[in-house]
């Protein structure tokens, strides 16, 4: 099953506290009030010139072996060596907030709004991991409804570029998934076009298998360190040997 | 209250309008734009660096403030085009080939420029014959790169083995930037610096230029 989604924009609108994050602003923290105003043109801007498109395809473990030990660059020992070959099921994703957004975050740029240019750019980058989740969310429900997923079941995503997995790798990726069909394209440097850009792959299956930590050698160089989050929505607030709770 | 003291205030505020009339406003007063430049704008960018460092402000603020800088800065440029606007020296950036990323760098070229630096921005995709050719042409003192994508780290160090080539490492000093890129990496290619935010990429330039 290959499927295009169309993500209304209103659908994937990112949160205040994640969008302040990036622009060093800590959680709890009340910005000024000129750092509000800029925070709501910036996602008005987001809502007027975001177009959220997204491309899905299930894929086979052997199939997906193939894509990823892509060009064979990966690192010798990742996370995803040891999660996706216990998986139930497997989707490649790609996903964009389309090429508009970018253009006017430069516009924004090249008239001195730095500051609007930058707000818009963080809201843009929320906006694209939101519009991931919503797809993630939607594979995930396709299981629910068809009754494969129980409480003991849990979803993870990955993408080339991160956690062991060569940003080479989009390459294999792409010939599978062929995420062009909504206008994303591949540059030499494996980097997508539009730069408001996701892709990877989703894993369904039992919660323990999604769980590592994170002290792989290439861990020590990772700055954002946001598996432990992921891990940690997964298996709720008593951590993950509690097994319990859905998603 | 001194006016370039108001302008350094107002610029802190990140109020562009008034900046901009209080600019005017100093021309007019006939005090020397070099003063006016130094005092009221680099000045006040000045103290919005050091409060950014010390986390009283937030980055937004600074930008907000850069922005108010400018809008003087465009007032003052007519008046320096016999003799040129003074500069701390001239820095060309860009991301490096192969990468589109441009938010890090048009930050750090935006800190250079509150900083009195003259900035010259190659923009994104840039290679590195253009970025030692540029730096030829414009007699620059620093070449800063910027990468987000560790495929395109590489293209960092051709630019550092093409200047030793042409025999300009000690002219045309390099600084190096980028979510990927670390201290030893800039040690490895032999970078003569590395920038871990867009501050610290000032304050390092700074120290490669003048010694500061």
């Amino acid at each position: 099953m290959r499927e295009i989604i169309e993500i209304p924009a209103n659908d994937i609108k990112p949160c205040r506290e994640d969008v302040l994050k990036i622009q060093g602003i800590p959680p709890g923290k009340k910005p000024p009030e000129k750092v509000q105003t800029l925070f709501t043109k910036a996602m008005d801007l987001s809502l007027m010139f975001s177009q959220p498109r997204g491309i899905i395809s299930d894929i086979s473990i052997p199939e997906f072996e193939a894509v990823y030990h892509g060009e064979g660059l990966n690192e010798k020992r990742t996370p995803l060596d040891e999660i996706f070959t216990k998986a139930d099921d497997l989707a490649l994703f790609a996903v964009t907030l389309g090429e508009r957004v970018t253009k006017k975050i430069d516009q924004l740029f090249g008239a001195n709004e730095f500051a609007l240019g930058n707000m818009l750019d963080s809201v843009a980058s929320v906006g694209t991991d939101k519009v991931a989740d919503s797809v993630e969310n939607r594979f995930f429900n396709q299981f629910l409804k068809k009754g494969k997923i129980n409480s003991s079941t849990g979803i993870s995503r990955f993408s080339p570029g991160y956690c062991g997995w060569h940003m080479s790798g989009q390459k294999k990726l792409f010939d599978f998934l062929h995420p062009e069909k909504i206008g994303i394209t591949l540059l030499d440097s494996f980097l997508m076009k539009p730069l408001k850009s996701i892709s990877g792959v989703i894993v369904v299956g039992e919660k323990e298998i999604h769980d590592f930590e994170d002290s792989y050698p290439f861990c020590s160089e990772c700055r954002s360190h946001s598996c432990r989050d992921r891990i940690k929505a997964l298996f709720g607030e008593s951590g993950p040997n509690s097994k319990k709770g859905a998603m | 209250m001194d006016i370039l003291k108001e302008m350094s205030e107002c610029l802190q505020q990140g109020d562009d309008e008034k900046v901009s009339a209080l600019t005017k406003r100093a021309i007019e007063e006939k005090i020397p734009p070099k003063k006016i430049l130094e005092s009221g704008l680099i000045g006040g960018m000045n103290i919005i660096g050091e409060k950014y460092k010390a986390h009283e402000i937030f980055l937004p603020q600074v930008l907000l403030a850069a922005k108010a800088m400018y809008a003087g800065m465009d007032l003052l440029k007519p008046m320096f085009i016999k003799e040129g606007m003074p500069t701390l020296g001239k820095v060309v950036i860009g991301s490096v080939q192969g990468d589109l990323h441009d938010i890090g760098k048009n930050l750090v070229g935006i800190m250079l420029k509150g900083a009195g630096f003259e900035v010259i921005d190659l923009g994104n995709n840039v290679p590195p014959e253009r970025f030692v050719e540029t730096a030829k042409e414009e007699d620059a003192a620093v070449i800063g790169m910027s990468a987000l994508l560790t495929t395109t780290m590489p293209a960092m160090q051709r630019t550092v083995d093409l200047l030793k080539e042409e025999g300009l490492e000690g002219r045309i000093k390099t600084i190096i930037g980028g979510a990927p890129v670390s201290k030893e990496f800039a040690q490895k290619i032999g970078a003569n610096a590395y920038g871990y935010d867009s501050t610290n990429a000032v304050e390092s330039v700074k120290k490669l230029v003048i010694g500061l």
